[in-house]
């Protein structure tokens, strides 16, 4: 079984996954390895990172020195194809023009979605996290707790490689030993950050992420992850030892040809074929989920977007992990007799509670940083530390007026100068040109630190999706339109975010580069600028009230389960990618459970 | 044909008319943006482009003249790195005022306008073209238009031109492996180690694991 056309796919399957990132690769990792046949459909194009990543291409050889343009919005190099803000022939719609009230959708039309290009940021969420509401009263509880979870984000660390320590921090939980690979060497900036900010009482300590700072334990972990499975443990031995260690170089946003870092191409997807067990057909954009008499989902529908013909797919169990608003989306648009209002919606809460995370940035010019000598600093590309949430007893306390915690991304360091570089430098020059800029370049390039805050959304009514009555997709399946409001605990937590950035800097004896905003509506990011967006599905402990239960399956269509971030109930500052995976794979563990069983 | 002498004269007709360009005038497109298309959302990333590639370039002759002098007058040879023209940033300024994008497209008309400015106040001052003056005569020029927050106010627009062509020629040159040796970024090597900052780097800022 490999990478098929429609015509070649297999007549039968047990499961059909739609989408093939975090979620969806999780999905079809851990029921491969399982035995259970799957047949996944990818919206994008095959991508073979191996083949396709520019790993050293430099800016000059791409056009606009590779800077970013509305069709490469990241720039030229990053690992997004026929994707960003805008997908040509697939739009969505904003309920309103007041630009408060709009929410930007990423998407990524290629195997493997966004994990080819994400920040490999990998947090777990803490036990707070999955019981906020019984802690302050707002949102949403999930029906799980961290102890359900625990052992699967142990799992997930050991199966992708994440690096990073366990500091025994509130909230911040520990792994288990064993499963983080030793944090990268942090640089001169990040030192001087943590000096500086451990003064100001907020915590700095190596951050978490995708990237394999030494090969994986490859004896150890196979019977780990798979006990008693011995093909399992046999194909991921092998996938282990073809993953090479961080060469310290090149973007983890370009995607990685040695596959150092997570991405479901090069992680999830390569042992999930060798099983035999995955067929996967790209470029197979699905509309929906075709309901059976029986009132149990008989498969799915999409287009081949090659040939432009729609084509049935069946299975015994349906997934959705097409990214939280694409899952909504499917379900809202699968409207039958039984469902009006589209699958698995009887709640009416599909679509409901989108969140995204709350970001605002500052950056500093720091004189300390200015002349230092030229050393390698590309490292691991960023977040050697960073600062998990330090207010918990505060705002227990009521003392911060917002009642969520953020946590603090930040980076400097002699960065690859791209077409950006040094812009606005007159600004310390005084608008110096000609011999003296060439010096002042040397003096002031490596100096700056950018803060990125992270913020946790509290879930609210006016922040959700819906079908619109008109516009559809260029294959005529209707599309999105979007609802969006911030409430004042993500505008008082970004002004926060400002103010605290500013103090960093600050006492780093830096410059602010711009306005310190106290404004925290002007200080936040659009929604679905920090592309973390979740919900639209969630899991709860009630049918009334939620789409699905603890296991992302659909209380109303028992073989229909939604493994991506539709189903979060909260959107904690961590980011949201490896908690995906977590449930993705207890998810998963859950389903081949019952097939065995036959109760699915 | 118009001869050297009658262009100078309509070029200096057309400076005595200058403070207006601080005005309306600065606001028209002066050359229709050509409609070509971009490189599409899913370009072959391993490939290496050259400016014209994807898209054609449009400066005349005249303006790349002038282009070549102006970066080269912000970032000369310096006898530590060469000229801003000899590591491509002409044809980069080119390649992205032709560029089919909205960024580009807005900074169309303040790149082919500011070039213009430069040829017609060099004319009004020196009977020169831009490309044409002495060292001294260029700077004298470009000291009234470098910084925009000291610019009197009838060289405004020639000053946000110049801070703005300033960005694009910096940026241009220290993206290039000349401008990163420069600089002194020494990364995009693959390493078997990455350690971190040298010990007596961090001990001379009082930074470490261990200093708090």
């Amino acid at each position: 079984m490999s990478i098929q056309t429609t015509a070649a796919r297999a007549k039968n399957y047990d499961v059909i996954i739609v989408g093939s990132g975090a979620a969806g690769g999780q999905t079809a990792y851990t029921l491969s390895m399982e035995g259970v046949k799957v047949l996944m459909l990818e919206a994008g194009r095959k991508y073979v990172p191996e083949q396709e990543t520019p790993m050293f291409q430099t800016p000059d050889q791409a056009p606009l020195r590779g800077a970013s343009t509305p069709e490469k919005d990241f720039g030229f190099y990053d690992a997004t194809i026929d994707g960003g803000w805008t997908v040509p022939g697939e739009p969505y719609v904003q309920s309103t023009s007041d630009r408060h009230g709009r929410f930007a959708w990423w998407r990524s039309r290629m195997l493997g979605g966004r994990t080819n290009h994400w920040g490999r940021i990998s947090l777990r969420n803490g036990p707070y996290d999955f019981k906020p509401r019984s802690r302050d009263g707002l949102g949403m509880d999930w029906p799980i707790s961290y102890e359900d979870v625990a052992p699967y984000y142990d799992k997930v660390e050991r199966l992708i490689g994440v690096y990073g320590t366990s500091e025994g921090l509130e909230n911040t939980p520990n792994s288990s030993p064993g499963c983080l690979l030793p944090p990268p060497a942090p640089l001169v900036s990040d030192y001087l950050v943590q000096q500086r900010a451990r003064r100001l009482g907020i915590p700095i300590v190596p951050g978490h992420r995708a990237v394999l700072t030494q090969q994986l334990d490859f004896k150890r972990s196979p019977a780990l992850l798979h006990p008693g499975n011995l093909k399992a443990q046999k194909i991921i031995a092998e996938h282990m030892q073809q993953r090479a260690a961080c060469i310290w170089a090149t973007d983890c946003g370009r995607g990685c040809s040695i596959r150092a870092n997570y991405q479901s191409t090069t992680v999830h997807l390569p042992p999930a074929l060798a099983t035999g067990n995955l067929d996967i057909v790209c470029n197979a954009m699905v509309s929906q989920v075709v309901l059976g008499k029986n009132g149990l989902a008989r498969g799915v529908k999409y287009f081949d977007k090659v040939s432009g013909a729609e084509h049935q797919a069946t299975a015994r169990v349906i997934v959705l992990a097409a990214s939280a608003c694409e899952t909504a989306r499917i379900l809202l648009n699968s409207k039958s007799a039984s469902f009006p209002n589209g699958l698995a919606n009887s709640s009416g809460k599909v679509g409901r509670y989108i969140m995204d995370t709350v970001g605002s940035d500052l950056s500093g010019q720091i004189p300390l940083l200015e002349s230092l000598p030229p050393q390698n600093e590309d490292g691991a590309s960023g977040h050697a530390f960073y600062a998990p949430w330090w207010g918990y007893q505060d705002q227990q306390k009521g003392k911060l007026g917002f009642a969520r915690g953020y946590h603090i991304e930040f980076g400097g360091g002699r960065r690859m100068p791209g077409a950006g570089t040094l812009h606005g430098i007159e600004r310390f020059t005084g608008g110096s040109y000609g011999k003296k800029l060439k010096e002042d370049a040397r003096r002031y390039y490596g100096s700056f630190v950018g803060f990125a805050g992270r913020g946790e959304m509290i879930p609210n009514e006016n922040s959700y999706c819906e079908i619109d009555p008109k516009v559809t997709d260029k294959w005529g399946i209707p599309v999105l339109r979007f609802h969006w409001k911030w409430s004042d605990h993500e505008t008082r937590q970004a002004a926060h975010m400002q103010k605290t950035f500013a103090d960093i800097v600050q006492a780093m004896g830096g410059r602010v580069m711009g306005k310190v905003q106290s404004d925290g509506a002007e200080a936040i990011a659009p929604g679905g600028f920090i592309i973390h967006e979740v919900g639209g599905a969630i899991m709860g402990a009630d049918r009334q009230t939620s789409v699905t239960n603890q296991w992302c399956q659909t209380w109303d269509v028992k073989n229909l389960f939604l493994t991506d971030g539709a189903v979060f109930a909260s959107n904690a500052d961590k980011n949201p990618t490896l908690t995906i995976m977590a449930l993705a794979w207890r998810s998963a563990d859950h389903i081949a459970d019952r097939m065995r069983r036959k109760e699915l | 044909m118009t001869d050297r002498r009658t262009t100078i004269k309509w070029m200096l007709a057309a400076a005595s008319s200058i403070p207006l360009l601080n005005h309306r005038a600065w606001t028209q497109d002066v050359t229709a943006w050509p409609a070509v298309r971009g490189y599409g959302g899913d370009p072959d990333l391993t490939k290496l482009y050259r400016p014209g590639d994807v898209w054609p370039l449009t400066l005349s002759a005249a303006e790349r003249r002038t282009a070549k002098a102006l970066c080269n007058v912000v970032l000369p040879d310096d006898g530590r790195s060469p000229d801003a023209s000899s590591v491509g940033v002409v044809d980069f300024i080119d390649e992205w005022v032709s560029a089919p994008y909205p960024r580009q497209i807005e900074d169309r008309p303040l790149v082919l306008e500011g070039l213009a400015w430069m040829d017609a106040e060099a004319l009004l001052r020196f009977e020169k073209y831009f490309a044409e003056l002495d060292e001294s005569q260029q700077h004298a020029i470009c000291d009234d238009i470098c910084y925009e927050p000291n610019a009197k106010p009838k060289f405004a627009r020639a000053a946000a031109f110049f801070a703005r062509y300033r960005d694009l020629t910096v940026g241009a040159f220290y993206s290039t492996p000349t401008g990163w040796k420069d600089i002194g970024y020494v990364g995009n090597v693959p390493l078997t180690k990455f350690e971190g900052p040298p010990a007596e780097l961090l001990q001379k800022l009082g930074l470490g694991p261990d200093q708090k």
